[in-house]
């Protein structure tokens, strides 16, 4: 079904998503969509909804199964505590995207802002994944606690660094993979960052080409032709000798 | 050598009939059996009490350690020990429970007034006594419709409400922080009692699905075990900004805390810290705060009541006038007395306000705005006795939320070692043995016994004011007044002094 959000406010639309959403509709086309907040958020269904134009903040918060394709830019707070489910963004994301997603794969085609990732967890088998394919602001993945975060780097001028200050800082588990690299400067202390061998880059190439699937990118083996390093935290505990008892 | 001398001596007489209870109940290793007799390790030794409570010929004695510094009105004994600690570990000091300093208790510099001759006092006993409490957004205006018959109906539709049948709360204690016994007492009292108690920002443990009408949710910087089903599971969703304890820090569950049960509960990985970051990354204005207000309210279809807890820190007021703005239903605020599992001594002693001065000045402040009804307001941080509580309500607070008062029912003998996750009362830890100790039914029975003595007293006090009902005494501060306090407090009070 068609949705029509012209002139809608935030809670509108939002209620006529629910609404078609609880009648059993499984795949809503969103146009006309312009800064409207809280799409997807709360819903709890393995429904799909494909937005056209410029979706508000928090796309996604709290969802548990959604399917959201962007078909534009996306605001801020992009799946926000997300339990489940995948938002593709066609074009770029702004801060805080993924912001404690605890499962569930979030794919940005363009860069995203500050503080993305920021405390991703994961349990057992449940293990969130985001990759993005253009840059990414300061204190991407900060206080990271769990999950994969994948940053390519290929939609970026040559000059620009693919990634900010305060990488992965108070980082505490979890992953993150950066293609070409950055300098130790930029990241947090107490996370080590290594070089990525073959086998690895073979472990991380599925969600790489579920990336390039979703956005009709074809030069796969190129991407993965250049060095990729990881970072991961020297201790699950980085905070346990700050204190004295 | 030993640079700090021990806090306790130990003492065990001869009445000793070494049963060796008193070695099995200390969770801190300060008792051994040795050569035949209990020996002590009196540095060890943490004041909780729990051997003498067991020991059945009342053998044990534990006296403060007689050891006497030269006095020194500037640098005291806790200063000292604070300071080769530090110089052994080069670390920040941490402790639990709440602060303990000898800053001014307004809630003892303030009396209540009853009723004498010219109008009659009530006699509770006699005659019904209101102490029912609704928490939520009230609407700017009541609308009504008259149908041809005449009959007048409601048309203004009202925004979700808690119904308490007491104005007393139980505080936010994560598990994590407390055991998961404590929250089942405080799940199980709540709902005798028709009150609410608060998850913590620990998540939602499942042995507590069955009480969700009667629980409040966190959702902290951390974002603990919060999911659609958590946020659905409870009677209201509260956005944990701050702690009285530790205003403007997070806080670090340490690995070791981080249990099985307790990393399922939180969806993190079991042995690694459990952080929560000082602010919430998503939340950096009182717009953005508005936000995450309404993601919850969509989330939850506008079917709960989204409450703010904050500290009270030095602008509480304009702070206070923002959350309300960004459309808190309910806010919290805590003061600097308010009890913690953990926090760095020198943020749980030395920032934030008392909760007397930040709640009138809260309430003054919404009132001037013409917002107050907008949310509900809960006071927090050093609730003692039932006398505080209709203080708090005279200075205009809806309810309050008791933390400690309610740990102490349980058998908490405040020696301040939460954050060792060794407490010998089961209350703050994570350890089987221990947790076992806390009898949850009979935890139960002392937690409702206290609130319906407090509800009693309380009563008591109403009858007394010659009013009936709890509402009556909101934001009533003609019926304070101040005792020993200087004319800027009765000012920021909004109270007279005694004798005026």
């Amino acid at each position: 079904m068609k949705i029509d959000a012209k002139g809608l406010n935030y809670r509108e639309l939002n209620e006529r998503i629910h609404d078609a959403v609880s009648k059993g509709v499984d795949e809503i086309d969103l146009v006309n969509v312009l800064g409207q907040r809280y799409i997807g958020t709360g819903l709890d269904r393995e429904v799909t909804l494909n937005i056209y134009g410029t979706p508000g903040s928090d796309l996604g918060a709290f969802m548990d199964g959604p399917k959201i394709n962007v078909f534009g830019s996306g605001q801020d707070d992009i799946g926000n505590t997300m339990n489940s489910g995948s938002i593709v963004i066609h074009g770029d994301a702004g801060n805080v995207v993924g912001l404690s997603m605890r499962t569930g794969k979030i794919f940005v085609k363009g860069s995203v802002g500050y503080r993305a990732g920021i405390h991703m967890k994961a349990y057992q088998d449940q293990c969130p994944v985001m990759v993005v394919g253009g840059k990414a602001g300061d204190f991407l993945g900060e206080y990271m606690a769990g999950g994969k975060l994948i940053l390519l780097g290929i939609f970026k001028k040559e000059k620009d660094q693919v990634a900010g200050r305060y990488i992965a800082t108070g980082m505490h588990g979890g992953v993150i993979y950066i293609r070409g690299g950055v300098n130790k400067n930029q990241v947090g202390r107490d996370v080590a960052v290594e070089e990525v061998t073959d086998e690895e880059k073979a472990e991380i190439r599925g969600e790489i080409e579920e990336f390039c699937r979703h956005f009709g990118i074809t030069r796969i083996d190129d991407i993965m032709a250049s060095p990729f390093v990881r970072l991961s935290p020297k201790s699950s505990r980085p905070y346990g000798k700050l204190y004295a008892y | 050598m030993r640079m700090i001398p021990p806090e306790f001596i130990v003492k065990i007489d001869d009445t000793c009939i070494k049963c060796k209870r008193c070695v099995n109940e200390c969770s801190f290793g300060a008792l051994k059996f040795e050569n035949d007799r209990v020996v002590a390790d009196h540095e060890k030794c943490v004041a909780c009490h729990r051997c003498t409570a067991f020991c059945p010929t009342y053998a044990i004695k534990v006296e403060k350690f007689p050891m006497s510094f030269k006095d020194n009105a500037l640098w005291g004994q806790d200063i000292l020990k604070g300071l080769w600690k530090q110089a052994e570990s080069g670390a920040k000091i941490l402790t639990g429970a709440g602060n303990d300093k000898p800053y001014p208790i307004f809630w003892d510099r303030m009396v209540l007034d009853a009723c004498q001759v010219t109008n009659p006092s009530i006699d509770p006993l006699r005659e019904p006594m209101e102490l029912r409490t609704y928490i939520g957004k009230k609407p700017d205006k009541l609308e009504f419709w008259q149908d041809k018959k005449g009959d007048i109906k409601l048309t203004t539709v009202m925004e979700p409400q808690i119904k308490l049948e007491t104005p007393i709360i139980f505080a936010g204690m994560s598990y994590g922080a407390v055991s998961l016994n404590v929250q089942l007492i405080l799940a199980k009292a709540a709902r005798e009692l028709g009150t609410i108690m608060n998850t913590g920002e620990g998540g939602l443990p499942q042995e507590l699905a069955d009480y969700k009408d009667n629980i409040v949710v966190q959702c902290a910087s951390g974002r603990f075990g919060v999911d659609l089903s958590y946020l659905n599971s409870c009677a209201a969703v509260e956005i944990k900004i701050g702690q009285g304890a530790k205003p403007g820090i997070g806080g670090h569950l340490p690995g070791e805390k981080v249990t099985e049960e307790i990393s399922r509960t939180r969806r993190i990985p079991s042995g690694t810290d459990a952080i929560s970051p000082a602010p919430h990354h998503d939340i950096y204005s009182i717009e953005d705060l508005r936000q995450l207000i309404y993601a919850l309210k969509e989330a939850t279809r506008y079917k709960k009541p989204i409450g703010v807890k904050i500290a009270a820190v030095h602008n509480v007021a304009a702070i206070a006038s923002g959350v309300v703005r960004a459309g808190a239903d309910i806010l919290t605020i805590d003061g600097f007395r308010g009890g913690t599992g953990a926090s760095p001594q020198v943020i749980r002693d030395h920032v934030g306000i008392p909760i007397e001065l930040a709640l009138a000045r809260v309430d003054e402040q919404l009132r001037k705005e013409g917002i107050r009804h907008m949310a509900s307001i809960i006071a927090s941080g050093g609730i003692r006795q039932s006398a505080d509580v209709l203080k708090a309500i005279a200075l205009g607070a809806d309810a309050v939320a008791i933390g400690t008062a309610a740990l102490i029912s349980m058998g908490c003998h405040l020696c301040q070692k939460c954050h060792t996750g060794l407490c010998a009362w089961g209350i703050a830890t994570q350890k089987p043995e221990l947790v076992k100790r806390l009898k949850v039914e009979e935890g139960v029975r002392r937690l409702v016994n206290m609130i319906k003595a407090w509800n009693l007293e309380i009563k008591e006090i109403l009858g007394a004011l010659g009013v009936n009902s709890i509402e009556s005494l909101r934001g009533s501060r003609e019926r304070l007044r101040g005792v020993d306090l200087d004319e800027v407090y009765l000012d920021v009070l909004g109270i007279k002094p005694a004798g005026r």
